[in-house]
């Protein structure tokens, strides 16, 4: 249990302190300031979380605990000192002897970190023996023990293989196992489970969880999920801009948290809109087939209800086809069988059979406004085409129309004349949002529209399509992989697994009480503000014999 | 029938190979077929009897359908049979084989040599500059070699032609008179350090080993230094892209010392990268031996093409632009196979 | 996802909005040394080449009386194998020597773009057919191509440039296609199509403004790439023919005297290399600063 181990651990001695610490890194000709002035402390067996939001410098700060600046960044000022020494001004052989052994780091894409030419054992004891911790012989013992307690399937062959042959769950926890290889005081985790589906993440959160645990390892765990660093920190430190923002107790820093941007990202998660019933549907999906050149089958038989003027969610993880079914709704992946019919007249499968009018009452919506919008188009000329495309507006009458959709997105009228790169990721999104409102459409397909920003935009983008909703009456299919992001906007929620929809219905219902075992599953592998939440549901699961099942 | 993923894409560029070669062979077979018609007249020129146009024409098949004349002139081909020259004369005949070949060792002598030297030269040099990248070397090396590959092959020949050239002339110059004399003195004694290495390259089959060596020694530097510029560059940008990949980041950040790094963690995954860049060198070379023949006189398969092409002798030009294109196919399946061979992916299937 | 921290973001200084002009004049200001040695060396020669008979002494083919007559005041680098007068004709030769590789690279670049970019969108047969032509006809060394053609079609002007202009376009069809490829793959473009814009507006509007600056870079290195190799032929007696001056042949015709220790038939090799290295300086540092204009947008 974690609370009880917590209170075991061997504590006292500080392991590490780091001090007034700065690192630049150099872009655009210059060095520009990534981290400026932080401090803490960690002590032996503890688990420190680094929370912050993309720019923050968590990850810098990660690296540099280690004495280590990234290519391209410098660390210029401050000390961090291990167990009683300066990582920064001793030499570069010494730092070598203590990377790997005493301090090790376990990287978010485990698929780029690792190298794609050796053997994961060989790759796993490569410190230990390079080091001469340990014999060839021992080390190899000891990886396939590591790779036990790490749950790892067939611990005894998996090192043999390359790491393009074992799935990105089981990757993230050999990448584990090579850290622990030499028993080190200190890991640095940075977003080890970022790039994982939620079910998956569950089990390599437990296992890491474990093994820190049973080896009094300290750890850094830097991450932006709040819910996920609630369950694997003993403190939390948050930061913002490259300076530290505020510093407590995991569960003090989740009750009571003393700074305003704290509770801003705190209530982030909150947000939930109430569902309300639809006169009738505005889109209708029956039984469609879809598949890919190459005739590798992602949809098979799917029918799906869009309510008009409301929000259907579409969840599922990946590789559950809810993107390909916004292909198919745009007719860019025509289905191979099925029907679809849109304002109770059947839709063309094809893009190329569907009429221009047609064209403007569906639009779409992306997850990334970087490659959505042309890098070398004007805020005013995206908006301002498909205003003179469908609607043929000219002169005053499109720059009165202009203005009105800035006006709806909460923008000035002064950006009109800048490119995209001028823009905040939030701000990119909401010129988006535009475009696809200039068109006055019925239903907009929102693929991951939230996915790739900052929580707090994330926020302000689900507020402002929420109104938008209310005000305009237009239908939102939102495709999405967030549960929260699901109880935000949704009336109803449609979950795909493997292609297939698993179950549809109101959201309250599919939320609180789901019928399909799929979806139970998906919803608890998320996880909650709450440091106990991952203990309570290993426990349960336990006890219903799942977890082994799950892996 | 399941194959292993190496074998079955090895197999597939085989197959791949032996289509372009076909290919190539078409068009270079159809070079024929586009002659103009009087092409047969205005070679014999005034020797242009009815007969004896009409034994050229049937000489080169003119009176024979296209896809009969191509499967005779291939299978030919293959038993190594180029056909005649148009330079043979009645009582005279010479095969295309027997001009081509003894030019065909002196070019692959050449380019041997030139390869012995500029490959290890260029790697070396490009690895050592992405390692130390930025630094004055680095620096140095990228102007030197940017203004190298700017230069055309000629115009380094005759430099260096003229440098051996100048440890005679130098003294005597209007140019060297007008120096003070202790400048002139050491810039003549730096001149007559460089061996006096022959300008023009007279061989035959009967030259010595190593007398062809010496004599090849300015074409082979023209061609090294305008090589070495090339694969260095390329060599530095394969490198530098590798060492920015993550796990180059692990390597250093589990401790392992920079040797380790470059030599267990870097090298296994930059062969495919090296080999294609020293492959697209060696195919460069075969162009840079055209010029640099000519230059020097040296007998070789380019000097003997364009004296064909001048000559308008269209089957040693066929014969010559077959082998030449043989050897780039060859050249680049050969760095296809190889960085087939150390892909990871293809070698531990899933 | 913050999958990687962006490095710059935590300095919120105060953005001054830039014109292309002023972005181009900062880019400018920043040229190292060899990109203004290569702005300049270019600057010149498209001078040269532009008034040729204004500047040179005599005619193109007039001829004196004594041939490879040495440096004096009437001719300032001595005369050539003919008798006609080195200066005069390093002055044409820019002309023609740069007016055919400019044309030729013009022609190259109208193909192959228009090829590439027309594959990269359409995919499919079409991209498979251009595309494994192209394989072919790179597959044969490109001045083994041109001598083989050359030697069947005689070597006219026109069929120099002709020859060359395919055998490069190939290059050009790869880059066109390749960086195609990437922009069209970008969502932007598909929200065109599902806008249900046409094709010409597609290029025109959303590809080409985006891979207008790798073609341009592209253009130069096509270049010199060109030039060199119309210099080899012509050196080698199948490229440009006489009367017209020409550097390539220039160097064969006077090489003799290099024999002699006699620098002359250095100098027009000297002047190629010379605009080769200036092209390439200038694309280098374009490269280079491209990154970085990006960046400020």
């Amino acid at each position: 249990m974690k609370t009880s181990s917590v209170i075991a651990r061997e504590r006292g001695t500080d392991l590490l302190t780091v001090r007034d610490l700065h690192v630049e890194g150099f872009s655009d000709e210059r060095w520009h300031p990534i981290v400026r002035g932080v401090d803490f402390s960690l002590k032996r067996g503890e688990v420190l979380g680094l929370i912050g939001e993309s720019g923050a410098g968590k990850s810098t700060i990660g690296l540099a605990a280690m004495g280590y600046a990234k290519p391209g960044c410098r660390i210029t000022r401050g000390s961090v000192l291990f167990d009683g020494v300066d990582l920064l001004s001793m030499s570069e052989a010494r730092r070598r002897r203590l990377r790997g052994s005493r301090i090790a780091y376990v990287a978010q894409s485990a698929a780029a970190w690792f190298n794609p030419a050796h053997r994961l054992l060989d790759q796993t004891v490569e410190t230990a023996v390079a080091h001469g911790i340990a014999s060839r012989g021992e080390a190899n013992r000891d990886a396939v023990e590591l790779y036990k307690r790490l749950q790892l399937p067939q611990p005894e062959t998996i090192g043999f293989r390359y790491p393009h042959q074992v799935s990105g769950g089981q990757l993230q926890r050999a990448m584990t196992a090579m850290a622990m290889a030499c028993r080190p005081d200190l890991i640095v985790f940075d977003e080890p489970t970022t790039a994982l589906d939620v079910t998956t993440q569950v089990e390599v959160l437990a296992s890491i969880r474990r093994v820190v645990e049973d080896f009094n390892t300290a750890a850094i765990y830097v991450t932006h999920d709040l819910a996920v660093v609630a369950q694997m920190a003993d403190r939390i430190m948050v930061l913002r801009h490259g300076q530290t923002v505020e510093e407590a107790g995991t569960r003090q820093m989740l009750t009571a948290p003393a700074q305003e941007y704290t509770r801003t990202l705190w209530a982030v998660r909150k947000l939930a809109k109430p569902e309300i019933e639809a006169r009738d549907h505005i889109l209708t999906i029956d039984n469609v087939t879809a598949a890919y050149a190459g005739g590798v089958k992602v949809l098979s038989d799917v029918s799906i209800r869009v309510p008009r003027g409301r929000t259907v969610a579409l969840v599922g993880e990946s590789g559950s086809g809810k993107s390909t079914l916004a292909r198919v709704v745009t007719g860019l992946l025509p289905a191979m069988s099925g029907s679809i019919s849109f304002d109770a007249q059947p839709l063309p499968l094809s893009l190329k059979q569907r009429s221009k009018d047609l064209l403007r009452r569906i639009q779409m919506i992306y997850q990334s406004p970087d490659s959505a919008l042309n890098p070398r188009q004007t805020v005013e000329e995206v908006i301002a085409r498909p205003l003179e495309f469908y609607l043929g507006l000219k002169g005053e009458q499109r720059d009165r129309r202009i203005g009105e959709l800035m006006h709806m997105i909460e923008m000035d009228e002064s950006f009109l004349d800048r490119l995209p790169g001028e823009l905040s990721g939030g701000q990119k999104q909401r010129i988006c949002i535009a475009r696809a409102l200039a068109a006055n459409p019925e239903l907009i397909i929102c693929d991951e529209v939230t996915s790739a920003l900052d929580q707090i935009v994330q926020e302000e983008i689900l507020k402002l399509l929420i109104r938008l909703q209310r005000e305009l009456g237009v239908s939102y299919i939102f495709i999405t992989h967030d549960i929260a992001t699901v109880r935000a906007i949704a009336d109803e929620v449609v979950v795909m697994h493997q292609g297939k929809v698993v179950e549809q219905g109101p959201k309250t219902e599919i939320l609180t009480s789901p019928h399909a075992a799929y979806t139970e599953l998906l919803l608890s592998s998320v996880p909650a503000m709450d440091p106990d939440w991952l203990t309570g549901l290993l426990a349960k699961r336990k006890r219903q014999g799942t977890l082994d099942a799950a892996g | 029938m399941r194959l292993n993923p190496v074998a079955k894409t090895v197999l597939q560029r085989l197959g791949l190979g032996l289509i372009t070669l076909f290919v190539v062979s078409i068009i270079i077979f159809s070079a024929i077929a586009m002659l103009p018609g009087d092409f047969a007249k205005a070679t014999l020129g005034q020797s242009a009897t009815p007969e004896t146009v009409a034994a050229l024409q049937h000489e080169i098949g003119l009176d024979r359908p296209p896809v009969e004349r191509y499967f005779s002139w291939i299978g030919k081909m293959a038993k190594g049979d180029f056909g005649s020259s148009f330079a043979s004369r009645t009582g005279y005949r010479r095969t295309v084989a027997e001009i081509i070949a003894p030019r065909l060792y002196n070019t692959m002598f050449l380019a041997v040599m030139t390869a012995l030297i500029a490959v290890p030269l260029a790697l070396g040099l490009g690895i050592v500059a992405a390692l130390y990248r930025n630094s004055w070397f680095d620096r140095v090396v990228n102007t030197v070699t940017l203004t190298t590959i700017s230069f055309p092959e000629f115009f380094v020949a005759y430099m260096l032609a003229f440098l051996i050239i100048s440890r005679d002339t130098f003294a005597g110059t209007e140019f060297a008179q007008s120096l003070p004399v202790w400048l002139a003195i050491s810039i003549n004694w730096t001149l007559n350090v460089v061996p006096k290495f022959p300008t023009l390259a007279n061989i035959n089959d009967q030259t010595p080993f190593w007398d062809h060596v010496w004599r090849a020694a300015l074409p082979s530097a023209t061609l090294t230094l305008v090589i070495v510029a090339h694969m260095m560059r390329m060599t530095r940008a394969a490198i530098l892209n590798m060492l920015s990949s993550p796990y180059i980041d692990m390597a250093r950040l589990k401790g392992m010392r920079p040797m380790v790094v470059v030599l267990r963690h870097a090298l296994p995954n930059a062969w495919a990268p090296i080999v294609t860049v020293v492959a697209f060198n060696l195919a460069y070379l075969i162009v840079g031996v055209v010029v640099v023949e000519v230059v020097f006189v040296y007998p070789g398969v380019g000097q003997l093409m364009v004296d064909a092409v001048r000559s308008r002798d269209v089957p040693v030009v066929q014969a010559c632009a077959l082998v030449f294109a043989a050897t780039y196919v060859l050249l680049n399946l050969i760095a296809d196979i190889i960085s087939i061979a150390t892909n990871p992916r293809l070698l531990h299937p899933r | 996802m913050t999958s990687a921290e962006p490095v710059i973001q935590t300095t919120r200084a105060p953005r001054v909005r830039r014109t292309r002009r002023s972005r181009i004049r900062i880019a400018l200001k920043k040229a190292p040394l060899s990109a203004w040695f290569g702005m300049g060396v270019i600057l010149c020669y498209a001078v040269v080449a532009l008034f040729a008979p204004l500047i040179a002494p005599y005619r193109e083919t007039q001829v004196f009386s004594e041939a490879f007559a040495p440096w004096s005041h009437e001719f300032a680098f001595g005369t050539d194998q003919l008798g006609r007068d080195m200066l005069t004709r390093l002055i044409y030769g820019a002309r023609n020597t740069i007016g055919i590789a400019f044309i030729t690279t013009i022609l190259s670049f109208a193909a192959g773009v228009t090829l590439g970019l027309l594959a990269a969108m359409y995919r499919g047969w079409l991209d498979q057919l251009l595309s494994r032509a192209v394989d072919v006809l790179m597959s044969i060394p490109s001045l083994i191509f041109a001598l083989m053609l050359l030697s069947i079609f005689g070597s006219s002007i026109t069929s120099l440039i002709l020859v060359i202009a395919l055998l490069d376009s190939t290059r050009v069809f790869r880059l066109a296609r390749a960086v195609g490829l990437n922009v069209v793959v970008m969502e932007y473009v598909e929200v065109a199509q599902l806008r249900g814009e046409g094709p010409a507006w597609i290029l025109r509007k959303e590809i080409l403004p985006n891979i207008l600056l790798p073609l341009i870079a592209e253009f130069g290195l096509r270049f010199c790439f060109v030039f060199l190799t119309i210099a080899a032929l012509s050196f080698l007696g199948v490229g440009i023919q006489p009367p017209s001056a020409d550097w390539g042949s220039m160097v064969r015709e006077n090489a003799t005297l290099i024999t002699y220790g006699d620098v002359t038939p250095l100098l027009p090799a000297g002047a190629i290399a010379l605009l080769t290295v200036a092209v390439n300086f200038v694309v280098d540092w374009f490269l280079h600063s491209t990154s970085g204009l990006r960046d400020e947008n």
